[in-house]
């Protein structure tokens, strides 16, 4: 019975509660217990709000109890990025920085995740501030991959992708700004939409890069994704940045998912050396696949996107070292020595010191330095300007193409601590993601079975211009339904039991 | 106190440049990028939300009719008006900033390259202006324990947020130069002449006092007029046209008797002291500081359309200047009157009284005697006074047609003021009538000639001004509603 709620996806049990065959209270119940048995091992995890969501659930089933009609996810149970504000909740962002902190304001993806009657679990394991590609930069331990939990679940969202993976929930938010909820999707073999910058709210997502950044949603079906997308998508006024246009029809490209006649680009610089053999074998065959359903294939060159890593490792840290200006001790969060015989420069100085972790110091100093008059033109400017040159590359790639396709992520999952003290092989993994956030445009990250090499997730990587997010997710069904007519089922089918799992 | 040499020998051997930068507040409703309160005055920290605290996840969102008057002032000071420009984050510390970044303009402000005439000793002076951009306003701090009441040597600090956000344009003119002796004199009309045309635009409230116009005056001085500019100084918040004009003729003649020393000048920040009439030193800024601006990525760029912005000069009000000019030559006022017109702020308020069918004389006498006096008493300014130009003009008629005197007029502002309804109510329920029935005031005549005798005898002696004396007695027994002319023939009827 458990094991049925814990697999079942998302839009299967929000349609089971509508018809009363299960209680959202049933549901919900399921999948606490489900991370009470097996979050010790995993930490996807940072905060969990089982009183709260119980009671959310229960009000969905009285409504529908009541004969309301209910939204299309309503009962559904999700897990949330910590990075977004929810209020009576914690938000840490991963930091010790903000330890305790309460925000007073909900964040329009939460709001609208409540309207929804979503039920909303807890707050998920995040890299420290968003930076990193593998949740061991969480101030609060690392998040382990439920595939091998040697492996880390990739990041900055490793904790949203690994409760999917886990089956701790069916539905998760991640937050990406240069892949984290692309990578982690690829490296737990579950579905991760970057939707197009400005189409959904940041408001209430705490900064990383705000030129950057852009919620999305992590599932493990692309008909989930597109349901979830269309709850969080949408114009927010109180975001200045978010488009003031209909999110297009995503939900109806996910359930048609027919790709006949679609151009489909395959960026030449994104593959060859570096990539691991497996994943690559993987990228073959999905691209082959595409074909065999109608798809035409083409190959793009996009010159620039040799620059994107550069481009992107300043921009970022420039614009996240003035979003984390506001991290002083003076008003909220972390404080320390506060003795009353120091001055604020140094009770500020000492907080930064003991709350901020290495990466996101390091970060922090170079974008302050990017950022400084004498070397502005030298750093940041030119890196805005392969960001123009980059966007160029797509505008002309897709006017031979309608969707750019390449792997997700390089290689698989890689093990825990195997790249925490090297910086760059870390920042290698965002090589084929960074580009879509530079440009703004929507790209997502598709499981296509498991690497040869070492039998862990490959993601496929499909990138589509502003505001056609619908083409994602017309090509993430049709590779959906095939695959799991070959394979027998969803790929997650195929994850080790978790120990103390009802999975 | 810093060493001074004299004014005028400053002037003899240095040739002062200025650079004005004035902070103008505006009022909106709202504030620049949240849509809390910018009401002043209320409790601290009751006017603000997670945007203008800086909260983790709070984002701006740009107040459109800060942009609005943003554009009419670049207009209004003869600007170009950028067709795309952006914000930008000016990246520094300050404990009441909680972003630790102000959202502001660099390199792209909304309006550039314009100039405004100031008249000075009947002298018209143009001065370039070189930019205005938006910006959002700090916070306050106020620091306690300390013998100064700056943040050295405080034991604590108070911050107060509800300013924090409330929209600013910062007005900075190109260098003022070849000004001599009148340069604190320009810099004082400069910032009048800027608050007026504030007013005029009705974009701020212009109260100097409450700091919706502050100037940050720049001095420097040079030998001659042909040679490089000097090292300036940047004199803070100057917050009254005094202290404007006191601020830069003590930078002169400090920086006059720096240079005659040998000394050098540093650029520094310096404070005004309205006390001693002297500013002290402030900040060292010998390295400039680094704001590590960038384009502020949470707001979209403004790019307003040629058709509004044309649709908003069509609107602009008429120059004060110009305005003045007009009215001054159609009320037919001397100049000293029209300038105590324009010293008490009561130029619209005439003119609105004017346009109510009073005449201009007598606009002016109401406004500028009997209401400024109440003003003054109660402590508000004439335009906080509860009574409109359209009642001041009523009143006038009420004289004019012989209902009531200036004296029961005194009583009707009473009334007016107490709340007791519009002025012909008010005389109809305090019975406030002139009374010129001689029936009725011959009595009281006879009283008052009765009771002051020697007067009556003065009178009777063909002192005929003496009259006065027992024309007041009259009034007061009939309580300022007799006739005073009709008082005056009987008087001098029954004494003939």
């Amino acid at each position: 019975m458990s094991r049925d709620i814990l697999r079942a996806n998302a839009h299967e049990l929000a349609r089971q509660i509508a018809a009363g065959e299960r209680s959202s209270e049933e549901i919900t119940r399921a999948h606490l217990d489900q991370i009470a048995a097996v979050d010790g091992a995993v930490h996807s995890f940072l905060h969990i709000e089982s009183d709260r969501a119980l009671e959310a659930a229960r009000r969905v089933d009285a409504k529908r109890a009541a004969g309301e009609t209910l939204g299309p996810l309503a009962g559904v149970p999700l897990a949330l990025k910590d990075v977004f504000t929810m209020t009576g909740a914690p938000t840490t962002a991963g930091s010790k920085m903000l330890e305790g902190w309460v925000s007073p304001y909900n964040a329009t993806v939460t709001q609208r995740l409540l309207d929804a009657d979503i039920v909303i679990l807890g707050k998920t394991n995040l890299d420290e501030f968003a930076m990193g590609s593998s949740t061991e930069n969480s101030a609060y331990g690392p998040t382990r991959n439920p595939w091998d939990l040697d492996r880390t679940p990739g990041g900055s969202g490793g904790g949203s992708a690994a409760a999917l993976a886990a089956f701790e929930a069916p539905l998760a938010i991640g937050s990406d700004t240069g892949g984290s909820i692309r990578q982690p999707g690829s490296f737990t073999g579950t579905v991760g939409i970057k939707p197009t910058y400005g189409g959904t709210s940041r408001y209430g997502q705490i900064a990383l890069a705000s030129s950057l950044d852009q919620p999305g949603p992590c599932t493990r079906s692309v008909l989930d994704a597109a349901l979830l997308h269309q709850v969080i998508g949408g114009h927010d006024p109180l975001d200045a940045t978010s488009i003031d246009a209909p999110v297009p029809d995503i939900v109806g490209a996910a359930r048609s998912g027919d790709i006949r006649g679609m151009r489909v680009g395959v960026v030449k610089e994104l593959g060859g050396e570096g990539y691991a053999p497996g994943v690559e074998q993987r990228f073959r065959e999905t691209v082959a696949l595409l074909e065999s359903l109608g798809a035409e294939i083409v190959e793009v060159s996009c010159p620039h996107f040799d620059y994107a890593m550069a481009a992107y490792y300043l921009i970022l840290p420039a614009e996240a070292s003035s979003n984390l200006a506001r991290f002083d001790a003076m008003r909220y969060g972390l404080r320390v020595g506060d003795d009353g015989a120091r001055s604020t420069e140094e009770v500020m100085a000492m907080t930064r010191g003991a709350g901020f972790g290495e990466e996101v110091k390091r970060r922090i100093i170079i974008g302050t330095y990017a950022l400084s008059a004498g070397y502005y033109d030298a750093y940041y400017g030119s890196a805005q300007k392969i960001r123009t040159l980059i966007a160029r590359d797509f505008r002309a790639a897709f006017e031979q193409a309608d969707v750019l396709v390449s792997p997700s992520t390089p290689t698989t999952a890689f093990r825990i601590g195997e790249r925490i003290d090297d910086p760059l092989a870390m920042y290698m993994n965002d090589l084929c993601t960074t580009p879509s956030n530079l440009a703004g445009n929507a790209s997502a990250s598709f499981p296509v079975g498991l690497s040869p090499d070492d039998n862990m997730p490959v993601g496929f990587h499909v990138m589509a211009p502003a505001m056609a997010d619908d083409r994602l997710y017309r090509v993430g069904a049709a590779l959906e339904r095939s695959l799991e007519t070959t394979w027998g089922g969803s790929l997650l089918e195929r994850i080790p039991t978790l120990e103390g799992s009802f999975a | 106190m810093t060493d001074v040499v004299e004014f005028d020998d400053a002037l003899d051997r240095y040739d002062p440049v200025m650079g004005l930068e004035v902070h103008v507040e505006l009022n909106t409703v709202s504030k620049m990028f949240c849509g809390c309160s910018t009401e002043f005055g209320a409790e601290p920290n009751t006017q603000t939300c997670p945007v203008c605290l800086g909260l983790p996840g709070s984002m701006p969102v740009a107040n459109a009719k800060a942009i609005e008057s943003a554009i009419r002032i670049g207009l209004a000071l003869n600007c170009s008006i950028a067709e795309w420009c952006r914000f930008a984050r000016k990246n520094y510390f300050y404990p009441d900033m909680p972003k630790n970044y102000q959202i502001s303009q660099y390199d792209e402000p909304i309006a550039f390259d314009g100039w405004i005439d100031l008249d000075v000793d009947g002298e018209t002076i143009r001065v370039e202006i070189e930019r205005a951009h938006m910006e959002e306003d700090t916070g306050k701090s106020t620091h306690r324990g300390g013998a100064t009441g700056r943040i050295h040597g405080a034991d604590y600090s108070l911050l107060d947020y509800n300013r924090c956000g409330v929209p600013l344009i910062e007005i900075v003119t190109k260098p003022i130069e070849g000004m001599g002796e009148r340069a604190p004199a320009v810099a004082k009309a400069y910032v009048e002449a800027i608050r007026e045309l504030m007013k005029a635009l009705d974009v701020s409230d212009a109260r100097m006092e409450r700091g919706n116009v502050r100037c940050d005056a720049n001095v420097s001085l040079r030998p001659d007029p042909g040679a490089e500019f000097g090292t300036r100084t940047e004199t803070k918040n100057v917050n009254s046209l005094r202290s404007v004009e006191g601020a830069v003729r003590h930078e002169i003649m400090r920086q006059a008797a720096v240079l005659d020393a040998g000394g050098t000048i540093l650029q520094e920040t310096r404070h005004w002291h309205e006390d001693t009439q002297s500013t002290t030193s402030g900040r060292p800024k010998e390295t400039a500081e680094d704001y590590r601006y960038f384009p502020e990525p949470d707001l979209v760029p403004v790019a307003p359309s040629r058709d509004w912005v044309e649709e908003l000069r069509a609107s602009l009000p008429e120059p004060p200047a110009q305005r003045r000019a007009r009215l001054a030559d159609v009320w037919g006022f001397s100049e000293r009157e029209f300038g105590d017109v324009v010293a008490a702020g009561a130029l619209d308020l005439i003119d609105e009284t004017v346009a109510a069918g009073c005449t201009p004389q007598s606009a002016r006498k109401w406004w500028l005697s009997e209401l400024a006096r109440r003003a003054n008493e109660a402590g508000v300014s004439l335009t906080e006074l509860a009574v409109t130009p359209a009642q001041v003009a009523e009143v006038q008629a009420l004289v004019d047609a012989g209902t009531i005197n200036d004296k029961l007029a005194r009583q009707v502002f009473d009334g007016v003021l107490a709340g007791e309804g519009h002025p012909a109510e008010v005389v109809e329920k305090r019975g406030l009538v002139v009374v010129s029935d001689d029936g009725a005031l011959s009595a009281a005549v006879d009283a008052a000639i009765a009771a002051n005798p020697d007067v009556a005898d003065k009178i009777r002696a063909g002192k005929v001004q003496a009259a006065g004396a027992l024309i007041g007695a009259v009034m007061k027994e009939m309580r300022g509603q007799a006739d005073a002319g009709r008082v005056r023939e009987l008087i001098l009827a029954k004494l003939a």
